[in-house]
């Protein structure tokens, strides 16, 4: 080697030379700034509807998240834990304290109190609005060590990098979507890597930390129930296939034990963990474990197995026969309720439809299309075979969970549409394996030298040295030509995946819902912003205690942005009262008039979009309104309703449907209105039809707003008439 | 035929499960005391509910679950501490002790904020 010459610049070469990292530093740094892009890329992913509209609250949960969190912040937690809300389901009043999940709220009244601490006086709806990505970004994190766990670090890093994009998870985490289940995936994954971690390591402290998780978890939303039902198969399935070990057992009794106890103290839940239907496998498994491993301490001390035979059969006899009983008396009594209908509907898909028409009516609750697998999975839809073959294929504790975790969640997920966000981490992981392993697999192909095995990837595992080396025998070139080809095929159905989530995101997942957008005459973007300019009004221009009567949709927005008393909300508790408001709107003005005088109703809205072609109004809804009606008043019968099995509104539409109160209030004075070019006037745009009872009179109500594009349209009912 | 042998059975079971269990070391059998003591405490205390009625059903519970609570934490470190588990060989028994201190400590404390 000849000499090295001496350079001008050597200062600048020793600096150079002193950044030289050695190979296991190089990795941490990439490792680390890969995690911190991911983290970043998550939480801007999910700001496009912040950008393009502002930062506001969507939909119709949230409002009331927000409406709480914003009653948390101001009066306290003691007030919050305690409050009584006498300004929704009026005359009866909610019991908020002992009716929600306190997670969210916490989580974010926490964030407000820490921002304000460090001086930054940010409003709390800013707060609200970012929660959402802030988690994701902290999920992340979570799937990566998760991944770590599994399978080893490659595995993590990609499983990072698909669940900061993938749209499944998107669609409930933008910003804005300031809903439990923001928080609760973080809560859902954090504690599946306690716990898989606890069983790994058999250490105390871990379990105690699933345990808190878990607890967070049940703070955060009603899904804990999945949580608390797979781990107790999972345990199962260790102790059937013989993979039971002291680490199991402290594993998932101290996790049972305070995780149990912690859930309890949420009032929501209560005494559930120990009278519910739902919670009782979990019980089972913890008493069938403390048998099984009796029985295992027994036969470690007692030599003779003949006597050990003997013992065995006494004792399991005695447990079967106390479990079966206790459990009989605990079903037949009344003491353990059957499992309620939310979660039976998931074991039984019709069972809704025919006896809950409140749970079929909501749309995310149908069964899950192909097409929607395709739109929020991509390429994990032929990834997560792949990922579980390469779990079989080595086969622990670890991957023995994820395999349950992402089977029994892809079922719930084709069994309900809103599902798909909790399947969503488990298939990430699990093609993430995929994905790492084969990555892993070809590089080692590229990289071994004519020399053999020796010179193969010290990081590849087992199988793929022995891949690489039976294929070393054959032909060299061929196969590493295959291998770039491959890796370029596994580089581009990755990148399609991001263009296609990033695409997703954009058009699909980041519209608000209370601010609507189109595309005016000349391509330029028309901005509906009438909801928001509605409870404005309301809030400005009717008296502070005055009642409103609206379909349940739109209760929570009503309490959080107008501020008055509403008769039913979203929280659909008390089905009576909802079918009392769906006969008043499905009867004639006369009597519907008797209905609200009962429950002082000051105002009513409706939804209206014949004018705009918007197809989620009330009259799209109507027939909602009718069957929960007529599921508690024989007296509305939905075939009324009806011409011949079909729902019109144009002049063939029956007479009852014209004439009654929803009807009247929708299309009121709008026959009058020229919607459309080239079209009559009264013609609706939503429906596409010309309406057929134009000349609408009210006897008891008067209009008293209605908004800029007709969506919203608010009537005053008039006081009964002096009676001279 | 079979009453009498399964009655010599039975006797012989306990005299070898005695002599068996006589083999284990002190500080293993006195995690085993501590152990029957939080069952017989939660044993009492169901008694006590069947005779007298579960209201207020939060204070039983949480007198219930933590003794039954405490029983199974000491269980664990019976099992983090005996020298035949060869899982647990490489845990230092003064980190399996401060684990199980810690785990009581959490549950003695949600115990009182649910006792009412």
């Amino acid at each position: 080697m000849a000499t090295m010459p001496i350079l001008p610049n050597m200062p600048a070469l020793d600096l150079i030379k002193s950044f030289k990292l050695k190979t296991k530093q190089q990795e941490l740094l990439i490792r680390v700034s890969i995690l911190c892009l991911v983290y970043i890329l998550a939480f801007i992913t999910r700001l496009f509807s912040v950008l393009r509209y502002e930062s506001m609250i969507h939909e119709f949960d949230p409002y009331f998240n927000y409406r709480t969190t914003l009653y948390l912040t101001q009066n306290g937690f003691y007030d919050f834990w305690n409050w009584f809300d006498y300004e929704s389901w009026y005359p009866l009043g909610r019991i908020v304290g002992g009716t929600l999940y306190p997670g969210l709220m916490v989580t974010a009244a926490l964030i407000y109190r820490i921002l304000h601490f460090l001086r930054f006086a940010v409003h709390i709806r800013e707060v609200c609005v970012l929660t959402a990505p802030f988690f994701a970004s902290n999920t992340t994190l979570v799937a990566y060590f998760f991944g770590k766990e599994i399978w080893d670090t490659g595995a993590g890093l990609v499983a990072a990098i698909l669940i900061a994009i993938c749209p499944g998870y998107i669609s409930r985490s933008v910003a804005g979507s300031y809903d439990n289940e923001g928080v609760a995936i973080f809560a859902l994954l954090f504690t599946f890597y306690l716990f898989v971690k606890a069983v790994n390591t058999g250490s105390l402290a871990w379990s105690l930390a699933s345990a808190f998780g878990y607890f967070y978890m049940v703070s955060a939303w009603g899904g804990y129930v999945f949580i608390i039902n797979l781990i107790p198969l999972y345990v199962l399935v260790l102790l059937i296939t013989g993979r039971y070990s002291m680490r199991l057992y402290v594993a998932y009794n101290c996790m049972y034990v305070l995780g149990m106890l912690l859930a309890m103290q949420i009032r929501f839940v209560g005494f559930q963990h120990v009278q519910s239907g739902e919670h009782m496998a979990a019980m089972g498994v913890f008493f069938l474990l403390q048998v099984f491993y009796f029985l295992d301490w027994v036969k470690h001390m007692l030599s003779d197995t003949k006597l050990f035979q003997a013992f065995l059969r006494i004792t399991v006899t005695c447990a079967v026969a106390v479990g079966a009983i206790a459990l009989g008396l605990g079903m037949l009594s009344g003491y353990i309720s059957p499992w309620t209908g939310r979660f039976y509907s998931l074991l039984d898909p019709t069972y809704a439809k025919d006896h809950i028409p409140i749970i079929a009516s909501v749309s995310e609750h149908q069964p899950t299309a192909w097409s929607s697998f395709m739109f929020d999975f991509h390429i994990l839809l032929f990834l997560f075979p792949a990922g579980l073959y390469f779990c079989f294929k080595r086969l622990s504790d670890a991957t023995i969970f994820i395999v349950m975790y992402g089977l029994t969640s892809m079922y719930f997920a084709g069994v309900m549409v809103r599902l798909i966000l909790v399947a969503t981490p488990a298939v990430c992981l699990v093609s993430a394996i995929a994905v790492s392993a084969t990555v892993k697999n070809l590089t080692v192909l590229l990289r071994s030298k004519n020399k053999g095995v020796q010179t193969g990837s010290t990081k590849g595992s087992s199988s793929s040295k022995a891949s690489s080396k039976a294929l070393l025998d054959q032909s060299q070139p061929f196969q590493k030509n295959g291998a770039i080809a491959l890796l370029f095929g596994a580089f581009y159905l990755l990148s399609k995946y991001a263009t296609h989530c990033t695409w997703v995101t954009s058009e699909a997942y980041s519209s608000p819902s209370i601010v609507l957008a189109a595309r005016g005459a000349h391509g330029s973007r028309v901005i509906f912003d009438d909801y928001r300019e509605a409870y404005f009004w309301l809030r400005q221009n009717t008296p502070p205690d005055a009642k409103v009567m609206s379909w349940w949709d739109y209760g929570y927005q009503i309490t959080a942005m107008g501020n008055r008393t509403v008769i039913v909300d979203n929280n659909t508790w008390n089905n009576t009262h909802i079918a009392t408001v769906g006969r008043a709107m499905s009867s004639y003005e006369d009597e519907a008039i008797e209905i609200m005088r009962s429950l002082d109703v000051d105002y009513v809205l409706v939804v209206f979009g014949g004018v705009t072609g918007y197809s989620s109004d009330d009259i799209n809804k109507f027939l909602w309104m009718v069957r929960i009606g007529g599921g508690v008043f024989p007296v509305i019968k939905e075939p009324d309703y009806l011409v011949n099995g079909e729902y019109r509104v144009d002049k063939g539409a029956a007479p009852k449907m014209l004439n009654c109160l929803m009807y009247k209030l929708c299309y009121y004075r709008f026959g009058e209105m020229l919607t459309e070019y080239g079209k009559p006037p009264g013609y609706d745009r939503a429906r596409g039809v010309e309406i057929g009872n134009k000349d609408i009179k009210l006897e008891h109500l008067e209009e008293a707003f209605t908004t800029s594009n007709w969506i919203v349209r608010i009537y005053k009912v008039k006081p009964p008439n002096n009676r001279w | 035929m079979g009453r009498a042998s399964s009655k010599e059975d039975v006797g012989a079971l306990f005299r070898s499960l005695r002599s068996a269990y006589a083999a284990t070391t002190l500080n293993l059998k006195i995690i085993d005391l501590y152990v029957g003591f939080a069952i017989f405490t939660a044993l009492i205390q169901v008694v006590y509910m069947v005779m007298v009625g579960s209201f207020p059903f939060n204070s039983f519970l949480s007198g219930v679950l933590s003794c039954v609570g405490t029983a199974v934490l000491a269980v664990c470190l019976r099992i983090q501490v005996n020298k035949e588990n060869k899982e647990f060989k490489d845990l230092p028994p003064e980190r399996a002790f401060a684990d199980f201190v810690l785990c009581n400590l959490v549950l003695h404390l949600v115990m009182i904020n649910f006792l009412g």
